[in-house]
């Protein structure tokens, strides 16, 4: 076990090696001078000389990532050129923001994408089962950002029901921040809810098939007994898989949600990052997203051991 | 004589070829449409296409002619979804925006496709070093979240049809590199690998002549899958202002432009979005059907 964990490590400090070299890169590779874009192109010519050298522009791009990546390892991203703020301090503060809103969205579609699941699943066939399926086929495929402007424009600007924008947290002003949170959390929930459904319902029908699930009710167990303890636990183990994949692609999965409640998370952050191509800050936010979503992915494969002791084997 | 009987048995048998291929090929079909749902997704996908192939015949006025006296109007007689801030009539702009979602759809899933099934074909079939540099990379791009990877790549790439292709391509790259890659490692082992390496056949014919014929069905089953995907990805970054600009029209920036304009003309951003999600619900259910009905086990099922 101990090795396996070790073993898994190793891999992700690796992933996040090249992933860390690709970001660096990537940026390297973008258009326009990046003192030109640091700085708003007015500056002399020896300021630019300066901070040419300051940046380590005139050293090969192999070393200008290793010292990059001193620098990132011990929690220095650099200063951002648009906020004129240290990098790891903006992200500091968007962060708690996103990672809020998306576990909310998290929390609440695990039970109930594992319910409808089961549902139609042990219906299948049937009309709810029918319904729950085409739903959930519906509700993958809605663009976020088309399904939050729905959102706006029906409980804030028909109905006049919730804010249309913005974000407090809950302990500024527990009814706004409430208030506020409905909308975004529905909208990152819906799809969860609907993949989770979809995952549960195809690996319980695998499920149910199997001889084992014969036997157990031909011993003369509960119906209900079955499907809960015999079928459930196995048929959960893909579902684990995809909540891994979402947890890991959290803190990047809220770009359009954030964007269209004007919400001050790392969507957005990334976003402005971009069209601002302020440098540090791009490279800040990508890499991070990247360590999360490993840290993630690591943890699910050790959980994962943990559930399914045949996995150790291989 | 006898060399008679030959080509006489080889034409025989190559037609009994032809007739199982025909003969499969009815079978997929039926089992395809026997599903009412795949049969009506197929339906509006064609009526989607044929939108946008004949958009300039169809469309009631031009999509990009501005009009000072009709900006902002609701849906009326001549412009049945109204117009925009310019006074461009939304529905032409949302007829020649299908033509932005499809050819960026099918272009972005062929460039990941023939990226990513080179990519994985060489690592599966040569295996060792080559395998380890392309499996990490794949491995490294893959835990990028999606929307993440290509909203860093409009930064490098830029907006516009052919990068955005390009950039939703290598973000969709890693799925084909994964399948065809084990995909070549349990082919590679089988007999008939060997008898063609021992015909003296190349590396490269090899993989484009044997592996490849035998490895299509799951690549076109992801490439059916992914294309909603992929139309979904390329709405989301115009609706973020970094794929499609204007004054092209799009799906994902007339969503976009119309938020300021809810109250005045919700339609205006709604509609283009109900279209988005149309196109890529149908287009998902398309793939579900081709999946089932490539895959025997399912057929008949679900």
């Amino acid at each position: 076990m101990a090795r396996y964990i070790f073993q898994r490590l190793g891999q992700t400090l690796l992933v996040l090696l090249i992933v860390s070299f690709l970001t660096y890169l990537l940026v390297d590779f973008l258009p326009g001078d990046p003192i030109a874009a640091m700085t708003g192109g007015e500056i002399s010519g020896e300021t630019y000389e300066r901070l040419y050298y300051e940046m380590n522009m005139d050293k090969p791009v192999l070393v200008r990532y290793l010292l990059w990546l001193k620098d990132a390892v011990t929690g220095n991203l650099g200063m951002s050129a648009s906020y004129h703020r240290k990098v790891a301090d903006i992200i500091g503060e968007r962060v708690p923001v996103t990672i809020y809103l998306s576990l909310l969205a998290f929390i609440i579609s695990v039970p109930l994408g594992i319910l409808f699941g089961i549902i139609s699943a042990v219906k299948r066939g049937s009309a709810s089962d029918t319904a729950v399926t085409l739903t959930a086929n519906i509700c993958c495929c809605l663009p976020q950002f088309w399904l939050g402007i729905l959102f706006m424009y029906v409980f804030a600007m028909k109905l006049g029901w919730l804010p249309s924008s913005g974000f407090v947290w809950p302990h500024e002003d527990f009814v706004m921040s409430l208030r506020q949170t409905i909308m975004p959390v529905l909208c990152l929930a819906i799809g969860g809810i609907a993949s989770i459904t979809r995952q549960t319902r195809s690996s319980m029908l695998e499920v149910i098939r199997q001889d084992y699930i014969r036997t157990a009710r031909s011993k003369g167990l509960k119906s209900k007994k079955v499907i809960y303890v015999h079928a459930l636990k196995n048929a959960l183990l893909p579902v684990i898989t995809l909540m891994g994949l979402r947890l890991g692609g959290l803190v990047g999965g809220s770009v359009f949600v954030e964007n269209v409640f004007v919400i001050p998370g790392m969507g957005s952050l990334l976003v402005n990052a971009i069209t601002s191509v302020d440098i540090p800050l791009i490279q800040g936010c990508v890499l991070l997203i990247a360590v999360f979503s490993c840290v993630i992915n690591l943890i699910t494969d050790i959980v994962y051991v943990y559930v399914d002791p045949r996995i150790k084997m291989a | 004589m006898s060399q008679a009987n030959v080509t006489a048995d080889s034409q025989a048998a190559k037609a009994v070829l032809k007739a199982n291929k025909a003969k499969k090929r009815r079978q997929f079909l039926r089992a395809l449409f026997s599903r009412k749902i795949v049969l009506v997704s197929a339906a509006i996908v064609m009526i989607i296409i044929l939108v946008a192939v004949f958009a300039y015949q169809i469309m009631p006025f031009d999509p990009n002619k501005p009009s000072v006296r009709e900006r902002n109007q609701g849906p009326s007689e001549a412009h049945l979804l109204g117009t925009d801030e310019f006074g461009r009539d939304v529905l032409s702009r949302i007829i020649i925006g299908s033509r932005v979602s499809l050819i960026v759809g099918v272009l972005a899933v062929i460039i990941a496709c023939i990226i990513g099934t080179s990519l994985g074909m060489v690592a599966g079939f040569f295996g060792g070093v080559v395998d380890d540099v392309i499996s990490r990379i794949a491995e490294a791009i893959r835990v990028i979240p999606q929307v993440v990877l290509a909203i860093a790549l409009c930064a490098v790439f830029g907006g516009g049809v052919v990068n955005m292709s390009i950039i939703l391509g290598i973000s969709n790259m890693t799925v084909y590199i994964r399948m065809m890659r084990s995909q070549v490692m349990s082919i590679k082992e089988r007999d008939f690998i060997m008898a063609g390496r021992l015909q003296g056949n190349s590396n490269l014919r090899l993989m484009l002549h044997h592996i490849l014929p035998n490895s299509v069905s799951p690549i076109i089953v992801t490439m059916t899958q992914q294309i909603g995907g992929t139309i979904l990805a390329e709405a989301g970054l115009s609706f973020l202002g970094l794929g499609i600009s204007t004054p092209t029209a799009s799906w994902g920036t007339l969503v976009s432009g119309g938020r300021a304009y809810l109250l005045t003309n919700p339609v205006y951003s709604l509609a283009p979005g109900f279209c988005i999600a149309l196109l890529v619900i149908c287009l998902n259910s398309l793939g579900d059907g081709v999946r089932d009905a490539l895959d025997p086990r399912l057929r008949g099922e679900l």
